[in-house]
This record gives C-alpha cells, structure tokens and sequence, in this order.
C-alpha cells in the first residue's frame, strides 16, 4: 500500500467570496502573532496579509487582511478580531467597495531567444522591468489581484522562475462607504 | 519616590485593593518576594503552581473580585498554564503575575526561560511583556481593567527580573485614559432598536424559557432576575456556570440544563418557543447535537461578548450588554409574554414525572454518592460554599445540592479541569472566611492537587473535602459502562491505595471515614463540629452508581436517558 499524500492543509488560491479586513493595530511586539494566532485557533483562512506603519500615527499599524469568507461568517472573525485588545477599529471591505492592489516581482530566466517573447508580454501586461542581467530579467507589476494572476499564469510556460507576490492592501473606491467596525 | 520595580509591583497591588496572593518564589520572581515582607498583602505559598492558580479562581468565583496569583519563570509559569486556561474558559477574573530572565537573557535559552506570553497567547484575555519598571504600574492598573471588565478573564504580566530589580520614580496611573489601550471599550450602550425587537419576541411568545448562563453571576444580575422571572413567571433554567444564580427552592426553577441536566429543563428548552439567553453560550454540553436543539425556538441572546452571538446558534436578537443591563430594560418596558398556565401545566407534569432520583441506599453500604451530598446539604449552615473537581460527583453536586445563592458554587465548567475542587475551596475560603466551604471531589480529582491541603493547614484554611470513594474514574467508567460495552480500559483506581484517612492525617488534617448510612452521619457531624483544621472523610460508594439524566455525547436532546426506574413510563 502507498502511503498517503501529506495533507497539507486545503490550499486556498483566490477564495470564492473574500473579504478585506483593514485592521488598526497598536505597533507593539506580538501584535501579528496574537492575529495569526486567533485566526489559526479558530479555523478562519487568512489569504493574504499585509502590514505596514500606519500613515498618521507611529504608535499604530495597519494590516490589511483578506480573509476567505467560506470558512467562517465574517461577523465572527471580525468579532473575534475586536475582542484582541491590541485591534484598535476594523474597516471590512466588500471586493465591491474595494480598490485592491498588489505587486508582483518575477525573476526570469531567459535567452535570446525568449527574451523578446518575455518582454512583449510584459509590455502587454503593463509590467516594468526592473533588473536585468546577461541570464534573465526582472519584471515588476503593481496592479490588480485579477492582473497580477493574469500575469503569474502567462509567465508558467518560461521555466524555473523566481515570483514573489506581496498580498494586497485595499482602500474603499471613492464615493463609497466601508463598514467601520469600532 | 524612588521604588524598585519590586516595590512599585507590589504597590500597584496594594493600589488594586488586592488582599490575598497565592504563589510560589523562584529565581527569576525572587527580588519581587523581597518587599512582600513590609507589604500588609496575605501571601498563601502553595505547593505547586498550579494549586495558585485555581486558589485564585476559587476566590475570585466565591468573592466576585479577581484572583492573584504569582509564580516564578519557566516551570514555575507553565505549571500555572492549566487554571488560566480554565479561567478563560470560564470568563473568570484572574491577574497572573510571572518571574521572568532578564530582559538581556529573553531568547538565549537562558536557565528557567519559557516564552509564557507566547504560550498563553491563546488562554489569556490579554498578557503583558514587561520591558521597564516604569511600566509596570500600568501594567498592573491595566491588567486589573482588563481582568474585571467586559467579558471578565485572565491577564498575565510577565516581569523579567531585571525590570523588578531596577529603580523608577513612582507613579500610578490616574485614570482609564493613562492605561494605554486604545482598542478596549468594554461597554456598549443598549440598542434601543434591538431591544424593542426583544420585547415584541417575549410578547408573542407562549413557551418562553429563561437560559441563564454564567454571565448572569458575572454581572450580579440574581436581583434582576428574579424580579423579571416572577413578574412575567417565565420558567427558569440555570446552567452548570450559573447554579446559584436564581433559587434552585423557587417553584420557577427547572433546574440544570445540558446533558446530565434535569429532563424538566431539557426538555422545555427542546419546547421552547423562545429561549431568553443570558450570558450563555450555547455549549455543546447543554445544546446535545446542534442541528436538533430547540427547533422551534427563537433566541434572544444577551452577551457582553458580540463574538459569542451566532457562533453556535443564530439569534433572532442580540443584545450586546450586560445581562442585569438587559433585565432592567426588560422589566421597564413592562413585557409579559403570552399565558403561559398551557405552558406550566405541561411543565409540572415533567416535573412529577421526572424529577432527579435515586435508589436508597442499603443500611450496610455501600453509600449513594446522591445521597451524601444531600445529607451534607441537610447539616450544613445556609450560604455554604460548594466547590467541586471534575466528574460524577461534579455532576451529582450541582444535582443535589440545594443552591440559593450566588458565588456559591465554584466549579470547572469550559475545561472540565479534574483536580480543581481542593484548591478551589481553599482559595473561596480564603476569601470568605466567614463561610463554611465544602469540596465534593472525587477520588481520582482528589489525588491530583491534594497536597494543596498541607497549605490549607499551614495557613489556617479549614475546609472541609468529601472524597466520594468508588475506586474509579468513575465518569470513564460510565461511559465505558454505557458506550463501550462494559470493556474498563485504566479505569479502576482502588479504595485503599492511597488511605485517604493515613494521607489526610499526614497533611495535619483530621482524617475520617464512613462506609455505611449510620457512620456517614457520624462523621458529617463530627465534620461539621470541626472549624480549626481542614477535615477529609473518605465516602466509600457505589462504583456501579452513574449519573442520569444522561444525553449521550452527539444525541439529540430529545433522546435524553432518564434514571433506570422512571424508564418504560415515557
């Protein structure tokens, strides 16, 4: 008998229904690890996660979360997530009211043959290079989710490449209103 | 004023109106034992960490004011890991302080380090990394905030020793606004909207019940509640978390809920037409399988804690708030539901039919465990405090004995902690010394932390502990008995080994024994006329006795197993 496959946990691409979580935190130490360790606890499936220095104040950061709403109501992990006393308010955003963005960096390896090829489909995706050496090229995209995996999925067929993508922050589109959480 | 960070630590505490510490001194925690010496603070010294820990859920479930506990760093931390995961499960308030290295050690693997904020991350409301001595009187003012308000729980600060060592100018924090938690606002105001909505539910409901859970204590919500019950006369039922909370003597109350509840309580809440939840939280013990729980009722839910609502069961209303909060709000809008005298008839004849029971013991013995807490009950003075471990004789306690009171009852509800009944009782005791406090345990619990007696005899801490002796982890042996088809896998402990009677005596208590009726009110009298030292009676019982009402793990509420006798009359 063959031993079974490792399971390694359900693999989540781009969930069916998300939703973004920007989150106000206090910048203290641990503060993502008391995040992770509830969503981990209680089963929610993060899909991305980003954090940076809040724009105004030092003393707090922002994380933006996006969060698979299949695996749990949003109203509990959001309940959940107010109940850390470092969560300071909690801004959900329907993909809807969402002006989403990500980056992508890919590093390619290529030949003259293939360079060109590389470089036509980074125009056509509205990537940058921005390195470059004798064996390959680095492109950049800043972009949508929806055109960064656009982009992943086009640069399978060149071999051995090195992709790194950041998860994505969010802001709500102008005119619309997010749901502020205290 | 210039202070150590030991000085300041143990100020902050006096600050708090703390007046009873329960540790153990260590390295790490040493220079913090230093000015306990010329602090007014009773310090109790436990035998192990973990019996600090439950003294302090003892107290804080028999005084309502949180429980301290101090330990040192590494084993000594992880040691006190178990009581604040229970406390967490059961919204208990606990400041837990731990030694830690210092600051310069903290991830070296230093001698005696453990990472206890890490640890804890999940079992604490909150915990603190303390990284100078001129936090820590923050740390503690907010610790106490967070450990009493909302939906209470324990917090730990971790004080690394350098911090206790060094100095600082003293100061404490005046206000809420100095304690630095800008994501905590505990209190919420009643929505107006929402609890007209929980009004109209009550108005056309015909089969209300009243679900009280823990938070109904939390809250000190007994008065509130038993005005709005007897001025609606809507049923009562009062969970493992909330006996005490409404008089088991008041004709309203069905009794416990849940899967050794009363069939009366179960069954009307499988009824209902409306459950009343009050700081409760729709545990898998007293929901039985989830999908078939009150199917016809709707649910009002009344929580401090929004994450609770629509966790397990989705609610109509909920009401964010504490439960006294949303009685009064109740009561003022002068609701009354629809006639319920349908509703009581149906309830009464439950009650007749069904009530708790068991078989009279033999003059000879063995005892009946039931029957011993009730004969307890019988001699003991009103306002008597019960604390119990985890088990049978947990269940058979909160049965049998006849609770009138809040902060009466301390138990092991969420965790189901064996072993916490003697510590619990010593911690209540020490903090109601005015009261008689009685442990029922177990044998199996009793030998986990009985040791703790030693520092109930050495502080002067006279409880009383009933051993109900079968010989076995009796609720294993149930359920091997029940589900397993009689094979008994490491169940059966023995009467004899350890001789509860040699061991009590050894730990400076009086020890007793009784193996029939007329020696078991012999020696509850001879108990009960004891207020010096702490007694232990060893009550050889029934190893064959189980706990009924019984609903099977995963079965619906509508299967409940009633006692043996009352079978074939459904």
């Amino acid at each position: 008998m063959t031993p079974p496959e490792p399971f390694l946990g359900d693999t989540v691409h781009t969930p069916v229904r998300h939703h973004i979580l920007s989150v106000l935190v206090e910048n203290k130490a641990g503060v993502l690890a008391r995040i992770a360790g509830m969503f981990a606890r209680r089963g929610f499936n993060i899909y991305s996660l980003a954090v940076a220095p809040a724009e105004s104040d030092a003393r707090f950061s922002r994380v933006t979360i996006v969060v698979d709403a299949e695996s749990a109501p949003l109203e509990q992990i959001v309940g959940q997530l107010d109940k850390l006393v470092n969560v300071v308010a909690i801004t959900d955003l329907s993909p809807q009211d969402a002006l989403e963005r990500e980056l992508l960096l890919a590093t390619v390896p290529t030949e003259d043959a293939t360079r060109g090829q590389l470089l036509d489909l980074a125009a056509g995706a509205g990537a940058s290079i921005v390195d470059v050496d004798g064996t390959a090229l680095t492109v950049m995209l800043a972009g949508t989710p929806g055109a960064c995996d656009a982009l992943e999925r086009s640069l399978e067929s060149f071999p051995e490449v090195e992709l790194h993508r950041t998860g994505r922050v969010a802001l709500p589109r102008l005119g619309r209103t997010a749901t502020h959480e205290e | 004023m210039q202070l150590t960070g030991a000085q300041a630590l143990i100020k902050s505490l006096e600050q708090q109106g703390v007046d009873t510490v329960f540790g153990l001194p260590g390295g790490a925690i040493l220079p913090v034992y230093d000015p306990l010496l010329d602090s007014s603070l009773r310090h109790i010294l436990v035998r192990h960490e973990q019996g600090a820990g439950h003294m302090a859920e003892g107290y804080a479930q028999a005084t309502g004011r949180p429980g301290v506990a101090m330990v040192t760093s590494g084993p000594g931390a992880t040691n006190i890991v178990t009581p604040i995961t229970n406390a967490h499960m059961d919204s208990t308030p606990l400041v837990v302080i731990t030694g830690q290295v210092a600051t310069a050690s903290i991830g070296l693997d230093a001698f005696q380090e453990c990472d206890i904020t890490g640890i804890t991350m999940g079992v604490t409301k909150h915990n603190f990394l303390v990284q100078s001595a001129h936090e820590l009187p923050r740390a503690v003012a907010a610790a106490f905030h967070l450990a009493t308000t909302g939906r209470p729980g324990p917090v730990l600060i971790d004080v690394p020793k350098d911090v206790a060592q060094s100095t600082m100018d003293w100061w404490y924090p005046a206000s809420v606004d100095e304690y630095d938690l800008p994501g905590y606002r505990p209190t919420i105001e009643l929505d107006e909207d929402l609890l007209d909505r929980a009004v109209a539910l009550i108005a056309a409901s015909r089969r209300p019940v009243l679900y009280v859970g823990g938070g109904t204590l939390k809250s000190r919500a007994s008065a509130e509640l038993l005005a709005f019950a007897e001025r609606t006369r809507i049923p009562v039922v009062t969970t493992l978390m909330a006996r005490g909370a409404f008089p088991d003597s008041h004709p309203q109350h069905l009794g416990m809920p849940g899967m050794h509840g009363t069939y009366t309580a179960v069954t009307a809440m499988q009824r209902s037409d409306l459950l009343i939840t009050l700081g409760a939280r729709f545990d898998d013990r007293v929901t039985g399988r989830i999908a078939a729980f009150a199917p016809e009722a709707k649910v009002i839910h009344v929580d401090i804690d929004r994450a609770e609502f629509g966790k397990i069961r989705r609610p109509d209303v909920a009401l964010q708030t504490d439960v006294a909060t949303a009685l009064r709000a109740f009561d003022q809008s002068g609701v009354r539901s629809q006639p319920l005298d349908d509703w009581w008839r149906e309830l009464e004849e439950w009650r007749e039919r069904y009530p708790l029971t068991y078989e009279e013991p033999e003059m000879d013995g063995p005892l009946r465990p039931q029957h011993v807490i009730q004969a307890i009950a019988e001699t003991t003075e009103p306002g008597t405090i019960v604390a119990s471990g985890v088990g049978q004789h947990q269940m058979w306690a909160a049965q049998y004995w006849p609770f009138e009171e809040p902060n009466t009852w301390i138990n092991s509800g969420g965790a189901g902690t064996m072993g916490f009944g003697v510590p619990a009782a010593i911690g209540a005791k020490a903090g109601r010394p005015d009261r008689t406090v009685w442990c029922i345990d177990g044998d199996g619990c009793f030998q986990m932390t009985a040791q703790e007696l030693v520092t109930a005899r050495s502080e002067g801490i006279p409880i009383k502990v009933a051993i109900l002796n079968n010989a076995y982890l009796g609720m294993v042996r149930q359920w091997q008995e029940m589900f397993y088809d009689e094979r008994y896998s490491e169940v059966y402990l023995s009467p004899d080994l350890p001789d509860y009677v040699k061991w009590a005596e050894a730990m400076g208590c009086v020890g007793l024994r009784a193996t029939n009726v007329k020696e078991m009110a012999d020696v509850i009298d001879e108990a009960n006329a004891i207020t010096d030292v702490p007694v232990v009676i060893d009550f050889r019982t029934d190893a064959s006795e189980k706990v009924f009402p019984m609903v099977p793990a995963g079965a619906s509420n509508d299967d409940i197993m009633v006692h043996p006798s009352q079978r074939g009359a459904r």
